[in-house]
């Protein structure tokens, strides 16, 4: 192998370095920093906190387990090989429980799913009595698990699925029409929110004691078991159908008042215009009576000529075809026939 | 290690050594001193921040750039790109989804909801948000996306479960929405996850399928109702106008009947008076004149004209007057 450049200037520094390396004092001290910060310095971060043990048994206060602050993180040193840094989560900690079934105060068959937000307040005791976090896990199943359960059994159903006890609901006034129940909330007297913290108060203290603080428990999910599932739908359907035939009715219903009014309104404006009918033709007669009248009556001469008119005319129409008329020679047209001079009579 | 013991005896000895044992040292030393400014830097895309801690400990947030941090384990930098919009989905799933919260792998049974009349609901949102503070969203729990999964989903049931089916089905939506995103944002604020909460959106919200058909039934029987009404109505508006129309006519017709009448009466009358003047001057011829003008216009016209002397009394019994049309006998005398 060929010597390497290693003349330049800038391979001075690292050169002078090499060679205290290469010392037999340098190589001890490089060992020994080597060792030092290897096996010594450990960062915590501050997502974490430490509890260090010495052969399993923890030494001193647990490093940056203070809730409020993350102060703590940052290089710390420990004895090396002897001492161990066990890191635990600082972070708030999620627990999504299995979905689990239930029965109600109501004799309700559900299924419920809850989580939780959890943290590690007190890692020495956290430690000593859990060791880790699967072991955990699996005591907040028991512990919210049976709590749940507990608080569940205590309510009613309508409990764990309403919250806001002043909450009135908005109504489609169609709907509401039509049914008594549609559009309206069972009244509650706690809600969910009071049984997430009924809950909380009753686990919290049991989960304290392993270092653990409980922040909040929230039901995920809740669904009607299978069986039950059924039964709603029936109520639904049959609730909605009630609906639908009432719709129908209505519809059939104002169909026929709008028949009634068509009706009464065809009777009146036609009786309505037979009446004026009358009337106008009515004072029309009367009208013209008045005028014959005071044209006739005029004088008992005029009277007298007016018959003699009307006779006249009603031959014009009564004496057609039909007819066959006898006449005797002493009438007003044939008389001449039997003599000539005019007779002295007069009128018809 | 190695190195440097197998070194020494060579030292030792004076001669001249193989290799040049400090070069390469030096050498390596350079190479590891390279390496590690190499590796200190690092990009900060300009959607994203950089969360710098050194030795664990948070010291800051830097901006989009080229960046240099302390090698070898001293600066640890976490990218977050908290530009990005991200969004979860509930009750269904768009493919290709952009972030590994945004789609849950049981959609129906994050759907189905139940409703505070004890109804149930089939319910599908959408959740908008960003990150909004790198340092409280990496520091302060360790699931955040899961986590607001589980709360929107604590949300939303919370909110469908104060309210009625019908409410969640029609009337409701925007109230639903706009009561989800608040409360929403004040449990990720209350617990300070470092997210924004933006929007709420419900997309399909439907009854479940085994009523649907139910429902659908109450709008056909809306539907049916207003067209019975419109029918109805079609029918009062075929007659009733046409009634009133055909009243209006009658009353004209009335009306003329009226002038007609007067009219005529007067007319008659006008005629009546002149006649009658005329005939106060000469009654009795004026009379004949009339009486043998109306015979000579009656008599063409009829049947039979059959015309007796006065004194043949006798004759009609002998008559046969129920049939004058065969060429009734005339006799004249």
């Amino acid at each position: 192998m060929s010597p390497l450049p290693i003349n330049h200037p800038l391979v001075e520094w690292p050169r002078r370095i090499a060679d205290r390396l290469l010392s037999p004092l340098g190589g001890i001290a490089a060992a020994v920093l080597g060792v030092l910060v290897f096996g010594s310095a450990f960062t915590v971060d501050q997502r974490e906190q430490v509890v260090l043990t010495q052969f399993g048994r923890p030494i001193g206060e647990p490093i940056n387990s203070n809730t409020t602050t993350t102060d703590g993180a940052g290089l710390h040193f420990k004895l090396p090989f002897v001492q161990q840094a066990n890191r635990f989560e600082k972070r708030i900690l999620e627990w999504d429980g299995p979905p689990s079934e239930m029965t109600t105060r109501d004799k309700l068959y559900v299924v419920v799913d809850t989580f939780a937000r959890w943290r590690i307040v007190d890692p020495l005791v956290y430690f000593q009595s859990l060791r880790d976090e699967r072991s955990a896990m699996s005591r907040i199943d028991d512990i919210i698990g049976s709590e749940t359960r507990n608080v569940v059994a205590r309510h009613d159903l309508i409990e764990l699925v309403r919250s806001d006890r002043e909450r009135k609901p908005e109504q489609d006034a169609t709907l509401t029409e039509a049914s008594a129940t549609v559009g309206t909330l069972a009244p509650i007297r706690f809600g969910r929110k009071e049984l997430e913290r009924e809950i909380v108060a009753a686990a919290a203290p049991k989960m304290g004691i392993w270092g653990i603080e409980l922040l909040d428990v929230r039901v995920k999910r809740l669904n009607y078991k299978e069986g039950v599932i059924e039964k709603i739908y029936d109520r639904m359907i049959s609730e909605r159908m009630q609906i639908a035939e009432r719709f129908r009715s209505e519809g059939a219903g104002e169909a026929a008042k709008i028949e009634g009014r068509r009706e009464k309104d065809l009777q009146r404006i036609r009786s309505d215009a037979y009446r004026t009918v009358q009337e106008i033709k009515g004072t029309a007669d009367a009208k013209a009576s008045e005028v014959y009248a005071r044209a006739y009556a005029s004088s008992p001469a005029a009277a007298g000529f007016y018959a003699f008119l009307q006779t006249l005319d009603t031959y014009r129409k009564t004496l057609g075809g039909d007819a066959t008329v006898v006449l005797t020679t002493d009438s007003d047209f044939f008389r001449l026939l039997k003599r000539i001079e005019p007779a002295n009579t007069s009128a018809p | 290690m190695a190195d440097f013991r197998e070194s020494f005896p060579v030292r030792r000895g004076g001669g001249a050594p193989p290799f040049d044992v400090r070069g390469v040292v030096a050498l390596a030393l350079v190479a590891l001193v390279v390496a590690g400014l190499a590796r200190g830097v690092y990009t900060v895309g300009p959607e994203s921040v950089g969360v710098v801690q050194r030795f664990g400990r948070y010291v800051g947030t830097v901006g989009p750039g080229l960046r240099f941090k302390l090698p070898f384990g001293i600066d640890t930098v976490t990218i977050l790109p908290v530009k990005r919009q991200l969004k979860m989905e509930f009750g269904f799933g768009s493919p290709g989804p952009s972030n590994p919260d945004q789609v849950s792998v049981e959609q129906d049974r994050e759907s189905d909801i139940v409703t505070g009349d004890l109804n149930a609901a089939h319910v599908e949102w959408v959740v908008q948000y960003e990150v909004a503070d790198p340092e409280a969203y990496l520091f302060n729990m360790r699931e955040p996306g899961p986590t607001l999964r589980d709360l929107s989903e604590s949300v939303m049931r919370e909110v469908v479960g104060d309210r009625t089916v019908d409410e969640v089905l029609t009337i409701g939506r925007q109230g639903i929405e706009t009561d989800a995103i608040a409360k929403l944002t004040a449990l990720v604020t209350q617990l300070t996850m470092g997210l924004r909460v933006q929007q709420v959106q419900l997309k399909n919200v439907h009854p479940p399928a085994p009523v649907q058909r139910s429902f659908d039934e109450v709008n056909r029987a809306q539907q049916e109702r207003e067209q019975m009404i419109n029918q109805a109505n079609g029918e009062y508006n075929k007659v009733v106008p046409r009634a009133s129309g055909e009243a209006e006519r009658q009353l004209r017709d009335a009306e003329g009947y009226a002038l007609k009448r007067v009219n005529e009466a007067e007319g008659d009358v006008a005629r009546f008076r002149a006649l009658f003047e005329q005939y106060d001057k000469a009654p009795e011829v004026t009379r004949q004149r009339l009486y043998l003008e109306t015979m000579a216009e009656v008599l063409p016209k009829l049947g039979g004209k059959i015309i007796l002397d006065e004194d043949a009394r006798q004759f009609l019994p002998l008559m046969n007057l129920p049939a004058p049309r065969p060429q009734p006998p005339k006799e004249v005398r």
